[in-house]
C-alpha cells in the first residue's frame, strides 16, 4: 500500500491514489482544464464536438441493433422489421442509427469546410488534416458497409454498383471484385463479411483515428477564425492571452451547440425519419431481389457528389479514377495551398472566389448524383466536375501571389 | 481589410450556403413526379375508426393473396383498440393465436404459376410506394380486353393483379386523347375515367373504402408513427428547456471574458 498523504476528503484521496498509478489529473489538465483555445470560436467550430456526439450515438445504438439484427441473407430484412416492430424501443434505436449516418456526414462536411475557410490544414496542422482525411475515408467505408445490412433493394443494388467499380481496374479488376464479394454475386457471404467489417473493423479503426486526431490537435493547438497562432502571444502566466480553457469555457459553449444539434437531430428521428427518402430510401423497404434491378439506382445522398463525378466520365475506368481522384486530391490540400495567410478573412479575392465555386460545385454534384445521368444533367455534371478539380489543381497558381490583407496580432473578439 | 469587413464576408458565405441549400431542395422537389394519376389520399393514421375499417377491408379483400408477414394481430389490436375477442371473430380467419403474424396459406411457388409473379407481401408497401400511389393504383383499374385479367391499370401498366374490388367499384373505361403539346408532336394522354357498370358502392363510397384501406397500409408500414410523433413533441420540448438553461450557463461562465 502506498502512503497517501492528502488531507482532503475521500474523493481527493482516491484521486491521489489513482494519480500515482495512472496520469488521470495530468490528462484532464492537458486536454481539458489547461488546454487553451481561442476565445473567438464561431459557429463553424462546433462540428468537431458534434462529430464526437454522433460517433457516440452510432456506437451505442449500433451495439443495441446488433443484439437483434441477423446478418444472413434469409433473415436480415425480417430482423430489421422485427427491430422496428417487436423490439421495445427498437424503432427509436434504428431511426437514431439511420439518421445518425446522415448526420455524421452533414457534420463532417461542415467540419471540413471550416478547415477550408480558416486554413486549419496549413502548417503546422498538416498531419491533423491527413488524419482527418483518413477518418473521412473510413467513415465513407463504414456508411457503405452499413448500407448493405438492411438487405433491401437499394442495399443490394447500391452495393452491386459500387463493388463493380473495382472491376474497372485493369488486370486485377475481376478477381478483386470476386475477392471483395467472396462470391460470384452479392450474397449471404458478402453480407456476413460486411457485417463483420461494419461492426468491428472500421469502428475500431475510427475510434483509434479519432484519438490520434485529437492528440494531433492538442499538440499544435486549435486554429481560429482569424488564423492566428495564439501560442505566439502568451501572458506572464504562460497562458495565451487570447486563449480560454477548453473546460469550462468551450465545454459550456459546446453544450449549447449540442442541444441545438440534438433538436435538429430529434426532429428528424421523430418527425421525418425517412427525410423524404434521402436518409432512408423508399426502394429499400423492398427486400433485396437479385433478379429485379430497380429502375433508378442512386446511392445515399452523402456519396452523390462522387457518384456524379463517376458518371460524368464516359469511360468506366476513367470515371473510377476521377472519382477516386476527387477524394485523393483532398489529402494534398496543405501542399496545394501556397498562401501564408490562413483565414479567409484576410485572404485575397481569388481564394474566396475559388472556394465559393468549389462549394457550389460540390453541392451541385451532390444534387446531380441523385438524378438520372442523361441529357443536360450529364453536361452539368461535367462542368461542375471541372470546377471541382479546378479548385484544387489550379490552387498552387492562384494562391501563390495572392493579394492578402494584413493579419492582426490579436484575434477579433466581440463580447 | 477592416474587421467589420471580415465579418461581412463570413455572413456572405453563410448567405451563399443558405441559397445553395434552398436551390438544392427546390431542385430535389422538382425532380420528383411523373405521369398518371396524382390525387392525394389525404389519409390520417390518427383516425382509429378509419384504421379499424381499413383492417377489415384488408383481411376481407386483400389477404387472400397478400400476406403481411411482419405484422402481428395483437399489435393491431393494441394500436387500434380492438380486444382479442374482436380480433378472433373479425380478423383472424386462419390464424390460431392473436400473437401470430399475418401470414397466408398460399404457397409462393403456386402463386407465381397462377399470376406470373407471387403477390407481394404488403407490410411495407406504403413505405416503398407511398400512400398516394396505392390510393391511385386501387382507383386506376380500367377495362382492357387485351389483358388476360380483362383490366389494366393506369399506374402499373400490364399489372398481373386483377381488379379484386370490381364488385365494389363497378367497371370503368379509361379515356385517352391525343394531345398536341408542340407543333407536330402529339402524345397520348389520359383524360379521365367513365363508369361502365355501377358497383355496389357509389364513387364517393368507393374512394372512402380505398382511403381507409390505404390508411391501414400506411399504419402497418410504420406502426410506431403515432407513438413516435407524440413522443417527439415531448423530447423536443425537453431539449428546448435544456437549451435555455445551457445558454444561461454558458453566459454565466463567459461573463468575465473580454
Amino acid at each position: 500500500m502506498s502512503n497517501v498523504k492528502s488531507n482532503g476528503g475521500r474523493g481527493e484521496q482516491l484521486l491521489a491514489w489513482i494519480d500515482e498509478r495512472f496520469p488521470l489529473s495530468k490528462m484532464i489538465k492537458e486536454h481539458a482544464t489547461e488546454y487553451y483555445a481561442s476565445k473567438n470560436f464561431n459557429f463553424w467550430y462546433v462540428f468537431g464536438v458534434l462529430a464526437m456526439v454522433v460517433l457516440i450515438i452510432q456506437l451505442i445504438t449500433g451495439i443495441f441493433l446488433t443484439m437483434n439484427y441477423k446478418p444472413s441473407a434469409d433473415d436480415a430484412f425480417a430482423s430489421v422489421e422485427y427491430i422496428m416492430r417487436d423490439v421495445q424501443w427498437g424503432w427509436l434505436i434504428r431511426y437514431m442509427h439511420s439518421t445518425g449516418a446522415s448526420a455524421f456526414f452533414i457534420v463532417i462536411y461542415l467540419h471540413m469546410f471550416r478547415a477550408m475557410l480558416y486554413g486549419s490544414y496549413k502548417k503546422p496542422r498538416e498531419l491533423l488534416w491527413l488524419i482527418g482525411m483518413v477518418i473521412y475515408v473510413a467513415l465513407m467505408a463504414e456508411g457503405f458497409l452499413g448500407y448493405l445490412l438492411p438487405w433491401g433493394q437499394m442495399s443490394y443494388w447500391g452495393a452491386q454498383v459500387i463493388i463493380s467499380l473495382f472491376g474497372a481496374i485493369p488486370y486485377v479488376g475481376d478477381p478483386l471484385v470476386e475477392w471483395i464479394r467472396g462470391d460470384f454475386f452479392i450474397s449471404d457471404i458478402t453480407l456476413n463479411r460486411f457485417f463483420a467489417l461494419h461492426v468491428i473493423a472500421v469502428p475500431l479503426a475510427l475510434c483509434m483515428l479519432v484519438i490520434m486526431h485529437i492528440l494531433a490537435l492538442h499538440e499544435t493547438g486549435s486554429n481560429n477564425p482569424d488564423g492566428i497562432e495564439i501560442k505566439n502571444n502568451k501572458g506572464p502566466d504562460g497562458i495565451p492571452v487570447d486563449g480560454v480553457a477548453f473546460h469550462p469555457y468551450l465545454t459550456a459553449k459546446d453544450l449549447v451547440a449540442i442541444n441545438i444539434f440534438l433538436i435538429a437531430f430529434c426532429s428528424v428521428v421523430f418527425f421525418a425519419p425517412e427525410m423524404g427518402g434521402y436518409f432512408l430510401e423508399h426502394a429499400n423497404f423492398e427486400p433485396a431481389n437479385s433478379l429485379k434491378t430497380p429502375e433508378h439506382i442512386a446511392p445515399v445522398w452523402y456519396f452523390t457528389p462522387f457518384y456524379a463525378i463517376l458518371r460524368a466520365v464516359p469511360d468506366k475506368l476513367g470515371g473510377v479514377v476521377l472519382m477516386g481522384g476527387a477524394i485523393v486530391v483532398l489529402f494534398f490540400l496543405p501542399w496545394l495551398d501556397r498562401c501564408e495567410v490562413k483565414s479567409i478573412r484576410y485572404r485575397g479575392w481569388t481564394y474566396k472566389f475559388a472556394l465559393a465555386c468549389f462549394a457550389v460545385s460540390f453541392l451541385a454534384l451532390g444534387w446531380l448524383g441523385l438524378l438520372p445521368a442523361e441529357g443536360v444533367y450529364t453536361l452539368l455534371a461535367r462542368i461542375f466536375t471541372i470546377i471541382y478539380f479546378g479548385f484544387f489543381l489550379l490552387m498552387p497558381f492562384y494562391t501563390a501571389r495572392e493579394k492578402t490583407k494584413p493579419v492582426p496580432d490579436r484575434v477579433v473578439y466581440h463580447k | 481589410m477592416s474587421f467589420s469587413k471580415a465579418m461581412r464576408f463570413d455572413k456572405f458565405v453563410y448567405g451563399l450556403l443558405a441559397v445553395a441549400m434552398i436551390g438544392l431542395s427546390a431542385g430535389v422537389q422538382a425532380a420528383g413526379g411523373g405521369g398518371g394519376l396524382h390525387d392525394s389520399v389525404g389519409n390520417d393514421v390518427a383516425d382509429t375508426a378509419s384504421l379499424q375499417r381499413g383492417v377489415g377491408n384488408y383481411v376481407n379483400y386483400c389477404m387472400g393473396c397478400h400476406s403481411m408477414q411482419y405484422v402481428r394481430y395483437n399489435s393491431i389490436g393494441e394500436d387500434l383498440g380492438l380486444t382479442d375477442e374482436q380480433l378472433i371473430n373479425n380478423l383472424m380467419f386462419s390464424a390460431e393465436k392473436t400473437t401470430d403474424l399475418m401470414t397466408i396459406a398460399m404457397p409462393p411457388e403456386s402463386a407465381e404459376q397462377w399470376f406470373g409473379q407471387a403477390p407481394p407481401d404488403l407490410s411495407l408497401i406504403a413505405r416503398s410506394r407511398g400512400a398516394d400511389y396505392l390510393y391511385n393504383f386501387l382507383r386506376g383499374f380500367y377495362l382492357d380486353e387485351s389483358s388476360p385479367t380483362g383490366v389494366n391499370n393506369l399506374l402499373l401498366p400490364n399489372a398481373s393483379m386483377p381488379h379484386v374490388l370490381w364488385e365494389l367499384q363497378g367497371t370503368q373505361r379509361a379515356i385517352f386523347d391525343e394531345v398536341e403539346y408542340a407543333p407536330d408532336v402529339t402524345r397520348v394522354e389520359f383524360v379521365g375515367f367513365e363508369q361502365v357498370t355501377p358497383g355496389k358502392l357509389t364513387p364517393e363510397e368507393y374512394d372512402m373504402f380505398v382511403r381507409d384501406l390505404v390508411n391501414f397500409l400506411d399504419y402497418a408500414g410504420a406502426p410506431e408513427q403515432l407513438e413516435r410523433t407524440y413522443l417527439g413533441i415531448w423530447v423536443i420540448l425537453f431539449l428546448l428547456v435544456f437549451l435555455f438553461f445551457s445558454y444561461l450557463l454558458k453566459n454565466e461562465i463567459w461573463k468575465d471574458i473580454k
